[in-house]
């Protein structure tokens, strides 16, 4: 049976969704994958005697920010594939097509 | 009449596989789209949002103000920019608005590099830079950083400005003089794109280890302090230059392929070009 390119890729993110989040979850509670925030920037500014300082409204918090980043990717991931939507649905033609393919090529709906 | 039922009987196989397929397809495209958003939560929800911006309280206030400072003019320029597109044509808007979206998920997206053992993100100043011009590149960078400074506890509020110059400024004039120079040279989408992305990403670096230097060296040497810094950088962001290249050519091409016009009109791309 022939797959589609679709459906590869449909595959291949269902694969990343599970291994890959798990693998870093996994590291993560090992204590490994510092962000270079931590690891250099704050590190280095320690040692040249400047600490970081809470933020201002401070997220980092138990699960807090675990709720406001699922949030906040959410709400991007929304409204990137809203535009992304738009702005292939709204295909114009090109100054030197030929007559006959002018207009939207395609619709989503 | 003796006829229709056949011929409704010989149709509806096909109708009712059509219909199948139609649906399929559309299960197919939410799943992947779900998938996708997923995926991006799941990473985003792993590294507790530790990556790459300069922390609140990291950089003296005297050298914070002076980069609020520095890059007033930018934005400025980027409002600008963005006042007179929407006035000479509205059908950008679409790409803006997804391109604020992809530069705000990207630069708070940890990315695991198994190499270093570190996380870090990728900018995506470079793409949006190339598609809407450095001005308006910079003005979503800085939308961008200041949600991520308001709630994610990412960065700061006081150094925003040095990060807006990094990321923002940096990022964005890199991958756009990048990009323009290459293309002059007739250098491939694909090739211009990737270089355009890397330069991007491994500019802003350079420019948050130069920030940095000049804010926290006290009395050590700059160069001392500045190697130090770019050389901790190096094992992370050599890789995550590269994926960010990979990342920025791909949308090009692709954008190329589904929005053609558009990227003439953002003088992208060439009508030649485009026609081949």
């Amino acid at each position: 049976m022939k797959t589609s390119g679709k459906g590869t890729m449909v595959w291949l993110v269902f694969f990343l969704l599970i291994l890959y989040p798990s693998y870093a979850l996994a590291a993560e509670k090992a204590g490994k994958w510092p962000g270079i925030d931590e690891s250099v920037v704050e590190k280095i500014a320690k040692e040249q005697g400047r600490e970081a300082r809470e933020p201002i409204i401070n997220t980092d918090q138990g699960d807090l920010l675990l709720f406001v980043f699922l949030l906040a990717g959410a709400v991007g991931g929304f409204v990137a594939g809203y535009y992304w939507r738009r702005l292939i649905s709204e295909k114009a033609p090109l100054p030197d097509q030929p007559e006959g393919l002018k207009g939207p090529r395609r619709e989503l709906h | 009449m003796f006829f229709r039922p056949s011929l409704r009987y010989s149709i509806t196989p096909i109708l009712h596989f059509q219909e199948t397929r139609k649906n399929f397809m559309k299960i197919t495209k939410t799943l992947g789209w779900l998938s996708i958003l997923l995926l991006v939560e799941g990473q985003l929800t792993v590294s507790n949002a530790r990556a790459m911006h300069i922390s609140e309280g990291i950089l003296p206030f005297s050298w914070a103000v002076f980069w609020f400072l520095a890059a007033v003019p930018f934005l400025a320029y980027g409002l600008y920019r963005l006042k007179k597109l929407s006035r000479e044509d509205l059908s950008f808007k679409p790409l803006v608005g997804l391109l604020a979206a992809f530069v705000f998920i990207i630069s708070c997206l940890p990315v695991p590099v198994p190499t270093a053992g570190t996380c870090s993100h990728p900018c995506g100043t470079g793409l949006s830079a190339i598609l809407v011009g450095p001005g308006i590149s910079i003005l979503i960078a800085a939308a961008a950083l200041l949600i991520q400074a308001l709630f994610l506890a990412h960065g700061g509020l006081s150094t925003l400005g040095a990060n807006i110059l990094a990321m923002g400024v940096m990022g964005s004039l890199a991958g756009y003089i990048t990009f323009r120079i290459l293309r002059t040279f007739r250098v491939s989408l694909a090739v211009a794109g990737f270089l355009a992305g890397l330069l991007a990403d491994w500019a802003t670096y350079s420019m948050t280890a130069l920030i940095l230097t000049l804010g926290i060296r006290g009395d050590a040497s700059f160069s001392s302090i500045f190697t130090k810094i770019l050389i901790a950088f190096i094992p992370t962001q050599l890789p995550l230059g590269i994926l960010e290249g990979a990342m920025t050519a791909g949308m090009v091409i692709l954008l190329s392929k589904k929005r053609p016009d558009l990227l003439i009109k953002m003088r992208v791309l060439k009508s030649s070009e485009a026609l081949v």
